[in-house]
């Protein structure tokens, strides 16, 4: 098990380090600097802010560089806000994206897991197929479709919600429900998939045999093997969610940094791209590993070897 | 049959007079989808969808860039089937050009990941060995990797040059093809290895081996064409899934760019002025949706015609 952690860690080292570099190597080959859409500036004035920010030195120097201070968890200086580092911009911005993050993870686990187990219990009933059809829905109605159509319906519509906002805790719910949306669609699908498999099984049957209750049978035994493409598919989740942000943020006007990226990616903010990249992809990294942990640590197959 | 006809080959004439045809992997596959009537209904939507998107811009007298000022947003109409936008046009063709650009980015796209995908998988597969370690360590890596993120850091990077060169809407729309396809290839090199792998394993691959057969001609020709089925059910399932992520960059402003317009682009024109015009969000949205649902049934209907196991999921 130690050696397997060992191994994973090791090989997220490469992967960083490709995303690092091309990355870096990307945004500074994007032609027009960061100060290129300003009022125009005197070229002392670029000169000076050029030696300022160190985009004067050769690119492998740099590149040096920037790998250097990453080391020290130093995401360097904005280009766009003037006396603000890439850190304190992600310290700001990501509790933010965290939490809508969390509220839309609770959602899809609690629909998705409510469902999918009722539909897994009650096969080709109306318990089945109406979970099962919403959760299509949900995969097939984009979020960036779905989002609008929630604020139509219950912001703009009924009035119960602000159209867009992030102050008070009702203005959680829309995002959320969009963002977890999908989300919960495929844990619906891939819990009753799971539960389906598992409570055909032997065991279950000696379970039931013994007088066990039903709740016993599901969430003793059926639920943690039933649960672990449900747990698999938590690293891709992660992932979806990050970039489902992007446009989550964007359409309710959260002050998260998925809007705060897509900004970057426009106003050419070199640091902030890359900074912003780094930290999704170590986030999401590392998520993939616990995951990866986690189930070979559920299934006693995999755990022997 | 007559015998002034050519004498049929040799292999026919030992055969008894079958009572029955023998149905064919393809035929029993088709047998089995047409019985699938959710499958059945995607596919016709779709084909519906892509006849009309492809010849309907011909048929029609609006443009997607003619403007009628003094029209304004207007609601649907009997002259405009689906309204008009904030500039007085024509909601109905724009949708259909809109199509045009989102079913083509979904096919060439889709293209390009299943040439990379199937080359990559396949050699792999073929070569095994240290090999086929270096290639699946790399698509390893690159699962890592949140993609997303990098189509965008593409898009950017592909505008900034096309500013600075002064080049055209087509250079955005290539780029985006082959963005998309870059990084949707992974799991179809996987799905590819596994096939070749097994197949590696039966008779007649040793037989052809024994034949003396060209590597490069037992690939193509037996190989390939027996690790088709699940090729043909991912890739199905590929282009809903590269259409939503070009909606999804043209929705943040990255995709196909104006005065062009996918149904991304549409869907977050109408999400800005839904307040007002609320149909300027309904009909896109609809269209757009209606279309990944017809193409993820059909890919599921493919998935059980071809019997193709643990393709996805």
């Amino acid at each position: 098990m130690l050696r397997f952690i060992a191994t994973r860690l090791l090989q997220a080292v490469p992967t960083l380090l490709v995303l690092i570099t091309v990355t870096f190597f990307m945004v500074r080959f994007v032609p027009g600097g960061p100060f290129s859409a300003e009022k125009a500036v005197t070229p002392e004035v670029l000169r000076n802010l050029e030696a300022h920010y160190g985009l004067n030195k050769p690119l492998g120097a740099q590149y040096l560089d920037y790998l250097g201070s990453l080391l020290k968890g130093d995401l360097g200086p904005s280009f766009k806000y003037p006396n603000r580092t890439v850190n304190e911009i992600i310290a700001n911005k990501l509790p933010v994206s965290l939490e809508l993050g969390a509220w839309a993870l609770f959602v899809a686990l609690v629909l998705g897991l409510t469902s999918g187990v009722v539909a897994s219990l009650k096969p080709n009933t109306t318990l089945d197929y109406i979970p099962s059809s919403l959760a299509m829905v949900g995969i097939c109605v984009p979020t960036f479709v779905l989002g609008p159509l929630l604020v139509l319906m219950f912001a703009i519509g009924l009035g119960w919600f602000n159209a867009s906002g992030w102050y008070g805790p009702e203005d959680r719910v829309l995002p959320a429900l969009t963002l977890g949306g999908v989300y919960a669609a495929y844990i619906a699908r891939l819990t009753r998939g799971g539960m389906r498999e598992i409570l055909s099984q032997d065991f279950i049957r000696t379970a039931r045999a013994k007088g066990a209750s039903e709740a016993r049978v599901i969430l003793k035994h059926a639920l943690k093997g039933g649960l672990l493409p449900v747990v698999s598919f938590l690293g891709p989740a992660l992932a979806g969610i990050i970039s489902g942000s992007f446009v989550i943020e964007t359409i309710f006007q959260i002050p998260g940094l998925g809007r705060e990226f897509v900004n970057s990616a426009f106003n050419r903010d070199y640091t902030l791209v890359t900074g912003t990249v780094i930290l999704y992809a170590v986030l999401i990294i590392s998520f993939n590993l616990v995951v990866d942990i986690a189930v070979v640590w559920l299934n006693p197959k995999l755990r022997l070897e | 049959m007559s015998g002034s006809m050519e004498s049929p080959p040799a292999a026919m004439t030992l055969l008894p007079d079958a009572p029955e045809e023998g149905t064919s992997l393809w035929k029993d596959a088709w047998n089995r989808l047409r019985k699938n009537h959710l499958a059945v209904v995607g596919g016709a939507l779709i084909a519906t969808f892509a006849a009309i998107c492809t010849i309907g811009p011909w048929l029609i007298s609006s443009t997607y860039q003619g403007q009628d000022l003094s029209l304004g947003a207007a609601p649907p109409s009997a002259e405009h089937w689906l309204g008009t936008d904030v500039l007085g046009r024509d909601m109905f063709a724009r949708i259909l050009y809109g199509g045009r650009i989102s079913l083509a980015v979904g096919l060439c796209a889709t293209f390009v990941s299943l040439t990379i995908g199937v080359a990559w998988g396949a050699v792999a597969g073929f070569f095994g060995g240290k090999v086929d370690a270096v290639m699946m360590r790399a698509v390893d890596i690159l699962y890592a990797l949140p993609f997303t993120i990098f189509v965008i850091l593409l898009m950017v990077f592909s505008d900034a040059i096309a500013k600075q060169y002064q080049l055209g809407a087509t250079w955005n729309l290539m780029i985006l093809f082959a963005a998309i396809g870059a990084v949707e290839w992974l799991t179809m090199a996987r799905i590819v290895r596994g096939q070749i792998m097994a197949l590696r394993r039966q008779e007649f691959i040793e037989a052809a081996f024994s034949l003396g057969l060209r590597k490069r001609r037992i690939i193509m020709r037996h190989m390939i064409p027996n690790a088709l089925g699940p090729v043909i059910v991912y890739t199905t399932l590929t282009i809903p899934a590269v259409m939503l992520l070009e909606a999804f960059l043209s929705f943040l402003g990255l995709g196909v760019q104006p005065p062009m317009s996918s149904w991304g682009s549409l869907i977050k024109e109408g999400a800005d002025k839904m307040e007002e015009f609320p149909w300027l969000l309904i009909f896109p949205g609809t269209i757009f949706s209606l279309t990944l649902f017809s193409l993820n049934f059909l890919g599921d209907g493919l998935r059980d015609a071809l019997d193709v196991r643990a393709s996805k999921d």
